[in-house]
């Protein structure tokens, strides 16, 4: 695709401002793109002359693509067990799936993760591609991408939808790389194009304030990243059953080239947001440090995890791990509840897709109440030790 | 030691606003700026520079504009910069653009570590960084918090969900700098100066050794489709009142209500 201006062009600059990549200029009276376009078409609509063009461009590089066939979901293991992610995702590769009349392959790779073949099964998997050795015992790029490409190239599925986890995104770009192919990261929406019969991959882009719609045309496997806790986990049938395919593993130790050395704790409890059902987070309104344990009480007394605003980061409370927003994690859990944050631009864009968002603040004008479901204005070092006495009624009732 | 940085100008997200009668994204009065995890990535380099030695160059791919980017880089210290800039690289997924920075790599020849930033604000995709380190056949590091060169092994602290992994290798290294890796500096007044005077070098794909089908939107794997505006979250109920006790005794019982709790 590219987008060419036409000679019905009157330079009247209407779409100059549309353009979300600020890839349009009006020189001598006439608009061209400039190297900033990516032929997205938002423009093509607005012009009020149809002087503006989307068209196919002829492609050299191409690949037999009915070669390509099934949806793979890759399984990662992390601590000892699935992440959930790759449940979630089960569920939707096998929507995807079902839509091509293909099949649904998970892949699984690791030191003694046998076991978990059952559980792919159990969330939809109708196969199982098993990679196992001791070289898998930790992540490491070099292993992973290796068994992965080898399993791909052998068996050519025509999707992969890998969790966009640190692993899974550190991963992904190696694999499609390395396979010349596209991959579209931290995807919120999965979909087959009508039109083309392709996977439409949108994720959130330019920090979450547009959304965008991606197809990998011509290469294959089309790939993605897909954001943990953004689709709910089918509910397990452990009846179903599969075949499994053990593949030799194809790494020696020397391709291997980092070596884990260490694992620094840092976190109070788990700090695992980006798969929290509960999240409360705490911000400056706090006022010291030692109220930070307010925040851990009533995320205990919920059974939530404890998330942080770049402020108190910032300011050496809590380590960075916790942190919420732009520049640190991006979460989605059922329930938000954040204490003493303003809610800067930074900050929301980390947390606004949580279901459900409660904010304490002493200031009623603070940001965070024009996107929270349940404000709660008042000294937050008052509210939550009150707040925290109910939910722990609840839990006690139960 | 020889070490380069990669960096992407952007616009100012945080600043973008949706214009609420079209839809549409109000880009106007947005400004550019160095994507802030890169400029963790400058500030990780010019302190290596400052324990070990050596050069710091900062790479660009983009549009002449990108040059006040690069120029602020050099303010902060950066040794050398040269912006990647051709019409035939518009357009280019992480996949194009990975390509085309690999080839300017290696046209500058000999390098101990590459840093970049671990994601741009503008695209997020975090895939640049890796698919470089593909192009080139060496080891990836990502999320990166802590840097330690000890001769010619790297120890780094990596970010993951739930704590950090210290891992270690031998260069040559790519890294992806965190926010939490350091705190960058601000340009000195004798920084601002030297930048201002400085010459950057143009590399256009006719000095670079690609294959044009692999460049800019040709080179793309992947295609736009579609952009669209999400629906924007509305304010919900806001509870005022006289004291602390009434307000979450409403809120409770809302939380109810709606059967959240």
């Amino acid at each position: 695709m590219a987008i060419k201006f036409t000679d019905a062009c009157v330079g009247c600059g209407a779409c100059e401002p549309k353009c979300p990549f600020g890839a349009i200029e009006i020189k001598d009276g006439k608009a061209q793109n400039t190297a900033a376009c990516t032929a997205c078409g938002a423009c093509v609509d607005i012009c009020p002359v149809g002087a503006i063009e989307r068209i196919e461009e002829k492609r050299t590089i191409t690949i037999n693509k009915d070669d390509y066939k099934g949806v793979w979901v890759y399984m990662e293991i992390a601590d000892g067990k699935p992440r959930n992610v790759g449940f979630e995702l089960l569920g939707q590769g096998r929507s995807l799936a079902d839509t091509l009349k293909q099949e649904l392959a998970a892949v699984i790779i690791g030191d003694g993760v046998s076991k978990f073949a059952k559980d792919a099964f159990a969330y939809g998997a109708d196969k199982v591609y098993l990679v196992e050795g001791a070289e898998y015992k930790n992540y490491n790029t070099d292993g992973y991408t290796k068994a992965c490409v080898e399993l791909i190239e052998n068996y050519k599925p025509s999707v992969m939808l890998i969790g966009a986890t640190n692993d899974g995104r550190d991963m992904g770009p190696r694999i499609s790389c390395r396979l010349h192919t596209g991959l579209t990261a931290d995807c919120t929406g999965l979909a087959i194009d009508k039109e083309t019969g392709f996977v439409a991959w949108t994720r959130p882009t330019f920090g979450g304030n547009i959304m965008a719609t991606i197809l990998c045309p011509d290469q294959r496997p089309q790939m993605g990243t897909v954001r943990p806790n953004v689709f709910k986990k089918p509910v397990p049938d452990y009846s179903r059953t599969g075949e499994i395919v053990k593949e030799a593993s194809p790494v020696k130790p020397d391709d291997i080239r980092t070596k884990l050395v260490n694992i620094i704790e840092a976190c109070i409890g788990s700090c695992n947001l980006e798969e929290a059902d509960i999240i409360v987070s705490g911000g400056r309104g706090l006022g010291k440090p030692e109220n930070l344990k307010l925040v851990e009480n009533l995320a205990e007394a919920m059974g939530g995890m404890i998330g942080a605003s770049r402020a108190i980061v910032d300011a050496g409370w809590i380590d960075a791990l916790h942190q919420v927003g732009q520049t640190g994690k991006t979460v989605a859990p059922k329930i938000y509840v954040a204490c003493g944050i303003s809610g800067a631009i930074q900050h929301l864009a980390g947390m606004s897709s949580s279901d459900v968002i409660i904010a304490v603040n002493k200031d009623p004008e603070a940001p965070i109440f024009k996107i929270a479901d349940y404000g709660v204005v008042g000294d937050v070092n008052e509210v939550l030790p009150l707040m925290t006495e109910e939910f722990k009624k609840i839990r006690a009732a139960k | 030691m020889d070490i380069i940085v990669c960096i992407k100008q952007v616009p100012d997200t945080t600043e973008v606003k949706i214009d609420p009668k079209t839809n549409t994204l109000i880009r106007q009065g947005v400004p550019s700026i160095v994507n802030p995890f890169d400029k963790n990535a400058v500030e990780a380099a010019l302190r290596l520079k400052e324990q070990h030695g050596g050069k710091v160059t900062v790479l660009s791919m983009g549009p002449p504009q990108a040059n006040d980017a690069l120029k602020e880089c050099l303010a902060m210290g950066a040794d050398e910069a040269i912006l990647i800039s051709d019409r035939a690289f518009g357009g280019a997924d992480t996949l194009a653009t990975s390509y085309t920075l690999a080839a300017a790599i290696r046209k500058l020849g000999h390098y101990d570590i590459i840093i970049c930033g671990k994601q741009a604000i503008d695209g997020d995709t975090a895939q640049v960084g890796p698919e470089i380190a593909e192009h080139l056949g060496i080891v990836q590091l990502t999320y990166i918090a802590k840097i330690e060169v000890n001769g010619k092994t790297v120890r780094v602290n990596r970010e993951h969900e739930t704590a950090y992994e210290v891992i270690e290798a031998k260069l040559p290294v790519l890294i992806s700098a965190v926010k939490s890796l350091n705190v960058p500096r601000y340009p000195t007044v004798k920084g601002i100066l030297r930048a201002v005077r400085a010459k950057i070098g143009v590399y256009t794909a006719k000095d670079l050794d690609v294959e044009p089908d692999c460049l800019g939107l040709k080179g793309s794997a992947t295609q736009v489709r579609e952009i669209f505006t999400p629906p924007q979250r509305t304010q919900g109920i806001l509870i005022r009142k006289d004291s602390a006790g009434g307000a979450v005794e409403e809120l409770m019982q809302k939380l109810t209500d709606a059967k959240i709790v």
